[in-house]
């Protein structure tokens, strides 16, 4: 511990903007913006050297382990570093924070100091996770993160807030209880010591306890990335939450349930993770369709925009569970790639929603005359939503495919590059009816232009767009040997797959068609 | 001169980021047209000095490739940004820039005074740009990026007019029919990869070297796989059958941009791509026959439905798709080089074509604006005897047109007429031949007679405009009738690069000068095929090959002349006609109803599946499951009920529960 503990620093900064704004008046909401905003962009200028000091390696860096509660047989440290796997997630919150604090500058009226002391609670809970490699320290984040969101979505939120808030809360309920059943259980196996996850890799669980085990930790992991059957609660939660939690919710909360299965899920059970690989892959697949199909009819912009979510997120796990380089990196990059678009489509969404307070698409058409910035950041937004190459969704998309293509998933890749074409359909046939079209509804006949709060917002994101889809190398040099680091560790302790029941694939062509030869 | 190669993508994505950015500031359209064409004649420049430079060089030295960084790498997949100069692609950019720079010129007159003509130039260079890096990219994955990029072009300036309802259907179907396409290309591509790497440990997607390793193939099998999957690709870019409704729909979008992308060279990168990859595709007879089928199949079907249209574009663009549809058919024979030698004259003619039909369009335009008429400027019924105000249109169009209908000395004659005649001759498909070569002859029969239908509608005859309008009409400005002389010059002469041996032999032994410079690039193909058919080559007579050659000679001046004769001497006649037939006039005009069976195929089904499953899945299954819980947790607690009011109840609820269960588990273990 003798270098400077900038994990820690990051995490709890944003606590300190919390007891700051206890001390702040409860009138002054612009004191009570602007300090939220400091200290998330302090947050964000802090977490940089993160970047500049990572080296291109396998190991966990900025390593801080201390002792920290021992209370009978439990033994847990409050161990966090960072890796290849987490380092762009970490940055991607602390980057996305002062962005959501600007989206409802003045869209939040109500409560503003509860507001701000929610956002950064979430912020420490979303950073304390990505980084802890104590499992318990993880679950401690893991709850610290899941409750401000609760109330951000049950207090500042639309109409049906509290259906959305109860929704989400049952949701998360059944995913976190049974983590910890799990995470008691794997700590009970696994002998006398602590609770690092790192302790808990180089365990050789036998492969009935690991089904049970992988089943508790990918069923929350499920629920929050989501996957489908366990998509519902995204819907009214994103339709409901405000702006800012809707970009924090689909740039940062869902890749809490992607990360904890790279994380966590695959490593520690290695066999579990062979036998559902199947399973997964099915669902994610399903996910792609489904989501796309059911976005197509959405009369709500912002459901769409979150049914997309859901396609997107099955890109990454089919990604995630190809299991190769190519597979796992593209899965990474398009966690952060969804972060980037579907974060700046919840923004667009809320820019149109505070001037007309409806998302219906039908009470739009012809925006593009009257908001022509609006319209051509919208544009490229959706582009890279839709991962047009050039931006960065096509990167992580075709990486994910071509990686699962490679790998025992090759039909679903297949399937899954069908998702191309309808997720063209439902973004532009909404971008359509959004902005084209005759301008004859008299109400969008007065809408103004983006100010430039709405266009400094936008442009860190837009610049990331291209960046990632023109010279993605850096982000994929510095998680790729800690990935391979992950692919070799699992794939190195699967035990003879043979003893293992695999869950059979659906054969989508007869195998005639493409002569597979395994030399 | 190679290693500036970059330069050519480069000039129009500078003119695309000075006028997207400041366009809206500058306003002065001769500044924003200037600049979007200076830029795209600076790129024809570097062009020109690359072919003058390949020129120089022996045939074996006439590959270059210039790699600029690696764009992604990961595993044992690496795709850079890189450019490969070799004849096909410097043929290729020679005609993106040259005919792409005309209709840059063409496009400040024509989109004079249009709101948004810095977002019309600021697209146009960013199709340049697109077009270029497919055509210049060395490994297929910057290929797709171009593919999709010009995709996205064409749906930018097909919905240029946005406010129209009509627009913004059109670009939207253009998307996802080429998306259909694009998830075609993207499995041939997983698929070649993904062979190669693991059956021979060649993980790949540089052009140069697969080419280098295409023998690691198998004749056929997987190969069909690959091959079909980039053929849909080019179905879609090429607007071929199934995927070709897209590409009528797409004259919505300003008439320039139909000539640019919708004629010229956008819709040719399927045929492109067929050259490109003609190492992979030969090693499969299955796909050679397929792309052959579809190719004539179109040619054929495109061009009866051009017979019945009265807007002058939408005949134009059946014609593209029918074109186009040779191209293929030439591909798919084995013909790569009369492919490619098509593409080129069809580029010229086909964009003085639609420039001329776009000055015609902007005089009617002008005429009824100021005659305060709401008749449609592009319905051929409101046109005629245009000839005598517009004289430079008419004898450009006219060229054209007689290039397209194949007779003799004009450009498209060269290039149709060795298309044919490879059809008829070609060892590859067996008795299919006859039936190749006759549907494209009849195909080249109907082509002649609706392109003449076209012309006499338009300039021959009486002047059906109103009255008023008459003395409105006038011949286009300079700007707009430079580009259509040259264009209509090189219709005339742009075909005696290719002069078949036949007549070359004729005039004392003209060399075909494109099948010479293009050797390098389909030898290798031409060497595997004559390999594989050793013993099947048939030889044909020059009197066979004479007289196939008159044959559609003949095929040609009958459409011409069944056309003269309805259209010039007895006009009533086609009324007659479909009063005759009104059944089969209706299903020809109505396009066969191709989209009201996809509308009933796909767009339907796709709606209600996903309303069914949102309604009936995630509603009532998922939800009601949830809500069912919710409903059992209320009755118990109670607590939920109050979450706006008592949330450090709920707070502290969850962690309680946390808690107990470690409490429990350690007790009781």
């Amino acid at each position: 511990m003798s270098q400077f503990p900038l994990i820690s620093v990051m995490t709890f900064l944003p606590l300190l903007g919390v007891v700051l704004l206890f001390f702040v008046p409860k009138q002054s909401h612009s004191a009570q913006r602007g300090l939220a905003l400091l200290v998330a962009l302090a947050t964000f200028v802090v977490s940089l050297p993160i970047v500049t000091g990572f080296q291109s390696n396998a190991e966990f860096q900025f390593v801080e382990k201390v002792p920290w509660i021992a209370a009978g047989p439990f033994q847990m440290n409050y161990h966090v570093a960072i890796d290849g796997i987490s380092i762009w997630l970490v940055i991607l919150t602390t980057f996305i924070m002062p962005i959501a604090i600007l989206s409802t500058w003045t869209a939040v009226e109500n409560k503003v100091k509860e507001y701000m002391i929610c956002l950064l609670l979430l912020e420490v809970g979303m950073l304390g996770a990505f980084v802890s490699l104590d499992l318990f320290l993880f679950y401690i984040f893991w709850e610290v993160m899941l409750i401000p969101m609760y109330f951000i979505i049950g207090i500042w939120g639309g109409k049906n807030k509290i259906y959305a808030a109860v929704k989400f809360f049952i949701y998360t309920m059944v995913g976190s209880l049974l983590m910890l059943i799990a995470l008691v259980v794997l700590y009970f196996k696994g002998g006398a010591g602590d609770f690092s996850v790192l302790r808990f890799y180089d365990l050789a669980l036998d492969p009935a306890t690991q089904t049970w085990l992988f089943l508790a930790f990918a069923l929350a992991f499920a629920i929050k990335v989501p996957m489908f059957p366990l998509h519902t609660w995204l819907p009214d939660a994103h339709t409901e939450a405000p702006t800012a939690g809707s970009v924090i919710l689909a740039a940062v909360l869902l890749k809490m349930g992607t990360y904890g299965f790279v994380r966590f899920a695959m490593p520690l059970f290695p066999d579990a993770t062979a036998q559902f690989t199947p399973l997964i892959a099915v669902l994610s697949v399903i996910g792609i369709v489904y989501a796309a199909l059911v976005a197509m009819v959405q009369e709500d912009v912002k459901k769409l925009v979150a049914y997309s979510s859901v396609a997107h997120l099955g890109y990454v796990m089919l990604g995630v569970f190809a299991l190769n380089q190519q597979g796992l990196s593209g899965g990474m990059l398009q966690m952060l790639n969804h972060g980037v678009s579907t974060g700046a489509l919840f923004l667009i969404v809320g820019f149109i929603y505070e001037r007309r307070h409806t998302r219906l698409i039908t009470d739009f058409g012809g925006l593009a005359k009257q908001m022509p910035i609006f319209a051509t950041i919208f544009m490229i937004v959706t582009l890279s939503s839709i991962g047009l190459p050039g931006t960065n969704g096509f990167v992580g998309e075709f990486l994910i495919l071509i990686g699962s293509y490679e790998s025992e998933l090759r039909w679903y890749a297949v399937i899954g590059t069908s998702g191309v074409i309808l997720a063209a359909v439902y973004m532009l046939w909404m971008f359509q009816r959004v902005m084209f079209g005759e301008l004859n509804n008299p109400k969008n006949q007065t809408l103004t232009d983006l100010n430039a709060r709405e266009i400094v917002i936008m442009l860190p994101l837009l610049v990331l767009i291209f960046v990632m889809g023109v010279y993605p190398t850096p982000f994929i040099d510095k998680m790729s040997p800690s990935l391979e680091k992950l692919i070799v560790h699992v794939k190195s302790k699967q035990t003879a797959k043979a003893q293992i029941p695999q869950i059979p694939a659906p054969q989508a062509l007869p195998a005639a068609v493409l002569p597979v030869e395994h030399k | 001169m190679f290693e500036y190669v970059w330069l050519i993508p480069l000039f129009p994505l500078i003119g695309v980021v000075i006028n997207g950015l400041l366009g809206k500031k500058i306003k002065n359209e001769t500044v924003i047209g200037g600049i979007g064409s200076l830029m795209v004649f600076g790129s024809f420049l570097v062009s020109c000095g690359i072919l003058i430079e390949l020129l120089s060089r022996s045939a074996e030295e006439r590959v270059f490739e210039k790699v600029l960084f690696t764009w992604i790498k990961s595993g044992n997949f690496n795709a850079e940004i890189g450019f490969l100069i070799d004849p096909l692609s410097a043929l290729m950019i020679m005609v993106v820039t040259g005919v792409g720079f005309l209709i840059h010129v063409y496009s400040i007159g024509y989109m004079h005074g249009e709101e948004g003509f810095y977002r019309y130039f600021t697209y146009l260079n960013l199709f340049t740009f697109s077009m270029l890096l497919l055509v210049l990219g060395n490994n297929l994955l910057l290929m797709f990026v171009g593919w999709e990029g010009v995709g996205l072009c064409s749906y930018l300036l097909i919905g240029y007019y946005f406010h129209k309802k009509s627009a913004g259907d059109a670009g939207k179907k253009a998307f996802v029919m080429n998306r259909v396409g694009d998830f075609g290309f993207l499995l041939g591509l997983f698929t070649l990869y993904w062979y190669l790497g693991q059956n021979h440990n060649v993980w790949t997607i540089n052009f140069r070297q697969l080419a280098a390793n295409a023998h690691l193939l198998p004749v056929g099998g997987v190969v069909t796989v690959i091959t079909l999957c980039f053929f849909l690709g080019a179905t879609g870019k090429s607007a071929q059958l199934p995927l070709y409704t897209w590409l009528p729909d797409a004259m919505e979008g300003p008439t320039p941009v139909s000539a640019l992308i919708h004629a010229a060279t956008m819709v040719t990168a399927g045929v492109y791509m067929i050259g490109r990859l003609n190492f992979v595709y030969i090693r499969s007879h299955e796909t050679m026959m397929v792309v052959a089928i579809v190719g004539a199949a179109t040619a054929i079907f495109a061009a009866s439905i051009g017979t019945a249209q009265n807007d002058i574009k939408r005949v134009l663009a059946y014609s593209t798709v029918s074109q186009l549809g040779f191209m293929f058919l030439a591909m798919g024979v084995g013909a790569f080089t009369a492919g490619i030698f098509h593409l080129m004259t069809h580029a010229f003619f086909k964009a003085c074509l639609f420039l001329g039909s776009g000055s015609v369009i902007h005089s009617m335009h002008h005429a009824l604006h100021h005659a305060h008429s709401h008749d449609d400027p592009q319905d051929m019924r409101n046109m005629g005897g245009l000839k005598k105000q517009m004289p430079i249109t008419f004898l450009t169009f006219l060229v054209s047109t007689i290039a397209i209908a194949g007779i003799p000395g004009f450009s498209g004659f060269f290039s149709k007429d060795e298309i044919l005649w490879q059809a008829f001759a070609n060892p590859l498909h067996g008795d299919l031949n006859i039936i190749l070569w006759a549907t494209g002859a009849i195909a080249a029969g109907f082509t002649a007679f609706y392109m003449f239908r076209l012309v006499f509608m338009t300039f021959f005859g009486e002047c059906r405009i109103m009255e008023k309008a008459k003395s409105h009409l006038h011949e286009s400005p300079l700007v707009i009738t430079f580009p259509l002389m040259v264009l209509g010059l090189l219709a005339i002469v742009g075909g005696y690069v290719g002069i078949p041996k036949l007549i070359g032999e004729l005039f004392g032994g003209i060399p075909n000068y494109l099948e010479h410079y293009l050797e390098p690039v389909f030898k290798g193909s031409e060497e595997f095929m004559a390999q594989q058919l050793a013993h099947g080559v048939a030889h044909h007579s020059p009197a066979l090959e004479w007289g196939l050659m008159g044959t559609s000679v003949v095929i040609a001046l009958i459409g011409i002349s069944i056309a003269f004769f309805l259209y010039v001497v007895s006009p009533s006649i086609p009324a007659k006609f479909t009063a005759a037939f009104p059944a089969l006039h209706r299903a020809v005009y109505n396009k066969w109803y191709v989209d009201e069976l996809y509308d009933f195929l796909f767009v339907n089904p796709c709606k209600a599946l996903g309303n069914g499953l949102w309604k009936g899945f995630d509603v009532v299954v998922v939800d009601g499951v949830v809500n069912g819980v919710a409903a059992i947790v209320k009755g118990f607690g109670g607590a939920l009920r109050n979450i706006q009011t008592g949330y450090v109840h709920n707070y502290a609820l969850t962690m309680t529960l946390g808690v107990v269960v470690i409490v429990a588990f350690y007790l009781f273990r």
